[in-house]
C-alpha cells in the first residue's frame, strides 16, 4: 500500500478549477518531486495533503486523499492529528518571532504537557537532526529571527522534526537560499528520507533530478506524468514533459 | 524648475515637522513659567503630597494628593475595564470574525470614537449614574466607578483600533506555520499572534490610558467632584482635569490659586508625556 494515495482530486478556487482529476500514489520513505510551470497547481496539491487549503475562503474539494489508508477529507477528520502527522516546510523560512528554543518546543508544547527536561531533550535531538546543535547550543534563547536564512530553514525543519511527523511537505524550500545553502539542505533531505516520506515542490529541475526518487510533472492543474525520476528525466512518455524538462517553456 | 519645487516642498515639510516640536516646547514653557511660580510660596512637597485642596480658604490649601488619587482611581478603573474588553474585541475583529462582521465592527468602533465626550457624559449621567446608585445602594450615582465606566467606553475605540492593527499586521506565515504544526486556532492566537503583536498591544494600552487621563468633560459630569481622599471606587472623587476645567474660570489671575492650577496642568502634562513616551518605546521596541 502506498503511503499517500490521491484519487480523483478536483479543487476549485471559487469558479476556477486549480486541480483537475489528480491521481497520484506516493511511496513511503521516498522523496517525490513535483515539477511544472508557475501556476500549474503544485502548491495547491501539496496543501491538499495537510488540508491547509481549508483556510482559504471559497475552496471546494472533491475526491479522496488516503493517508495510511484513511481518507483525510472524510467528515470528522481530526485536523490537529493530521497536521501533526503531515508537516510542512514553507517557501520562505518562517520561524516564529520567539527564541530558538521556543520555536522547536512549540509543537511539543501544543501537543501535550511536557516537563522542561523532556523539552530540552527534544530540542537537542531535533537540532542535531538538522545539524544545528553544535552551532546553536549556546544560543538557544536568542531570537530565531537573527539566524541566516539557511539556518532559519533548517530550524523550521527541526521544528517539524520535533512533532515527529510521518510525512514532510516542502514547498520550494530552497528558493530563498543561495546555491551553497541549497546543496546543504539537499544533503539534509537525503538524510531525512530515512525517516520520513517527503514531497517536495521545486522549480529547479536539477534539484528534482538530484534529490528525488519519483517525479510528477504538472501542467494547468493536471498531473501529466508520474514515474521514477530517472525515467521521467531521460525518457519521458509525454511530449509536454520533454518540452518542459528541456527548457522549452516554464 | 522642478528641482526648485522639490526643494521647496521638502523644506516646507521640514518646517512643519519642526513647528510641531516647537509648539510642544512652547506649551511646556508656558505651563512651566506660571506653574513653577507657585513654588515661591508653597513647597513642592506640600503641593504634591498635601491632602487638602481648598484654594479659596485663607490661607489657600493647594495639596493635590486627593486630585491625583482621584485621577488615578478613575484611570485604573477605566483601564481594568477597557483593556480586557478592547483586547477581546481586537482579537475577534482581527482573527475570528468572518469578513462582513469584521467590516461592520470596524465601522462601529470608528463611530464609537466619534461620539463627543459630552454626549457620553450626558448618557452616563442620566442612565449609568442611576444604575450604579441602585446597584450598590449609594447615596449618589456620581462616583469614581461611574466615571471609570464612561471613560472605558471612550478608551475602547483607541485600544481596539491600534491593537487590531497590530494583530492584523502579524505576517500570515506565522499563522500558517503554527497551524501546519497542528496547533489549534486558539493556540495559534495566544502563542504566536499575540506575542508577535505584543509591542503594538502595549502601545494600544498606553495610548488608551493616555486618552483616559486627559479626558475632562465626562469625568467632570460623572464623578461627583468631591476633592476628598478616595477610599473606595464607589465614592465621588475629583480628577486633576476636572479641577482645572472647573476652577480656571473663577480664579484671579496671578493668585496662588491661579498658579496652583498651572502647576496641576504641568503635572498632568508630565504624566501624559511619559505615557506617550512609553507607548512609543513599546511600538518601536526591537526584538533581541
Ligand atoms: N487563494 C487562491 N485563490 C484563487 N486562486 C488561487 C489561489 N491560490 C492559487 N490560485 C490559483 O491556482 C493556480 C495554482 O496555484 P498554485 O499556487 O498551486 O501554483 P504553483 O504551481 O504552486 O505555482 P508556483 O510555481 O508559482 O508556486 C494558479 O493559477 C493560481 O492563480
Ligand atoms: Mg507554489
Amino acid at each position: 500500500m502506498s503511503k499517500i494515495d490521491i484519487q480523483n482530486l478536483d479543487l476549485f478556487y471559487g469558479p476556477f478549477q486549480a486541480l483537475i482529476n489528480v491521481n497520484l500514489a506516493i511511496e513511503e520513505k521516498m522523496i517525490t518531486a513535483l515539477i511544472g510551470p508557475s501556476g500549474c497547481g503544485k502548491s495547491t496539491l501539496l496543501r491538499c495533503l495537510n488540508r491547509m487549503n481549508d483556510l482559504i475562503d471559497g475552496v471546494k474539494i472533491t475526491g479522496k486523499v488516503l493517508i495510511d489508508g484513511e481518507n483525510i477529507y472524510e467528515n470528522g477528520t481530526d485536523l490537529v492529528m493530521l497536521r501533526k502527522k503531515v508537516g510542512m516546510v514553507f517557501q520562505r523560512p518562517n520561524p516564529f518571532p520567539l527564541s530558538i528554543f521556543d520555536n522547536i518546543a512549540y509543537g511539543p508544547r501544543t501537543h501535550g504537557n511536557m516537563n522542561q527536561a523532556e523539552l530540552e531533550d527534544i530540542v537537542e535531538k531535533s537540532l542535531r537532526h538538522v545539524e544545528l546543535w553544535d552551532i546553536l547550543k549556546d544560543k538557544l534563547d536568542y531570537s530565531a529571527l537573527n539566524l541566516s536564512l539557511e539556518q532559519q530553514q533548517r530550524l523550521c525543519i527541526a521544528r517539524l522534526v520535533a512533532v515527529t511527523p510521518d510525512v514532510m511537505l516542502m514547498d520550494e524550500p530552497c528558493s530563498a537560499l543561495d546555491p551553497v545553502a541549497t546543496s546543504k539542505i539537499e544533503e539534509l533531505m537525503a538524510e531525512l528520507k530515512k525517516h520520513y516520506t517527503i514531497l517536495i515542490v521545486t522549480h529547479n529541475m536539477q534539484q528534482a533530478a538530484r534529490v528525488s526518487d519519483r517525479t510528477g510533472f504538472m501542467l494547468l492543474g493536471k498531473l501529466m506524468e508520474y514515474g521514477e525520476t530517472r525515467q521521467v528525466f531521460t525518457t519521458p512518455k509525454e511530449i509536454k514533459t520533454e518540452e518542459y524538462i528541456t527548457g522549452r517553456y516554464g | 524648475m522642478r528641482r526648485f519645487k522639490e526643494f521647496l516642498i521638502e523644506k516646507i515639510i521640514l518646517l512643519n515637522g519642526f513647528a510641531c516640536i516647537l509648539f510642544v516646547i512652547l506649551i511646556f514653557f508656558f505651563l512651566a513659567k506660571d506653574g513653577l511660580t507657585l513654588f515661591k510660596t508653597v513647597s513642592p512637597w506640600h503641593f504634591l503630597f498635601g491632602t487638602l485642596w481648598n484654594p479659596l480658604a485663607e490661607p489657600p490649601q493647594v495639596g493635590i494628593l486627593p486630585l491625583f488619587l482621584g485621577s488615578l482611581i478613575v484611570t485604573l478603573g477605566a483601564t481594568v475595564i477597557s483593556v480586557p474588553l478592547g483586547m477581546a474585541c481586537a482579537i475577534f475583529i482581527g482573527e475570528i470574525a468572518p469578513r462582513w462582521i469584521r467590516e461592520l465592527l470596524k465601522a462601529g468602533v470608528e463611530l464609537l470614537a466619534a461620539i463627543p465626550s459630552i454626549v457620553i457624559g450626558f448618557i452616563g449621567m442620566t442612565m449609568l449614574g442611576p444604575i450604579v446608585k441602585n446597584l450598590f445602594h449609594l447615596p449618589t450615582g456620581l462616583t469614581a466607578l461611574t466615571g471609570s465606566l464612561a471613560l472605558a467606553f471612550m478608551a475602547i475605540p483607541t485600544i481596539v483600533s491600534i491593537m487590531e492593527d497590530a494583530i492584523s499586521s502579524v505576517p500570515r506565515s506565522y499563522k500558517e506555520g503554527s497551524l501546519a504544526l497542528g496547533a489549534t486556532h486558539w493556540q495559534t492566537i495566544h502563542r504566536v499572534i499575540i506575542p508577535a503583536a505584543s509591542s503594538g498591544i502595549v502601545a494600544a494600552v498606553m495610548l488608551g490610558i493616555g486618552r483616559v487621563i486627559g479626558e475632562t468633560m465626562a469625568v467632570m459630569m460623572l464623578t461627583g467632584n468631591a476633592s476628598v481622599l478616595p477610599k473606595t471606587i464607589l465614592e465621588p472623587v475629583r480628577t486633576m482635569t476636572a479641577t482645572i476645567a472647573a476652577e480656571m474660570g473663577e480664579t484671579v489671575r496671578g493668585s496662588e490659586h491661579y498658579f496652583a492650577l498651572f502647576a496641576l496642568g504641568l503635572v498632568l502634562f508630565v504624566i501624559t508625556f511619559f505615557i506617550n513616551l512609553a507607548a512609543d518605546a513599546a511600538l518601536h521596541q526591537k526584538q533581541k
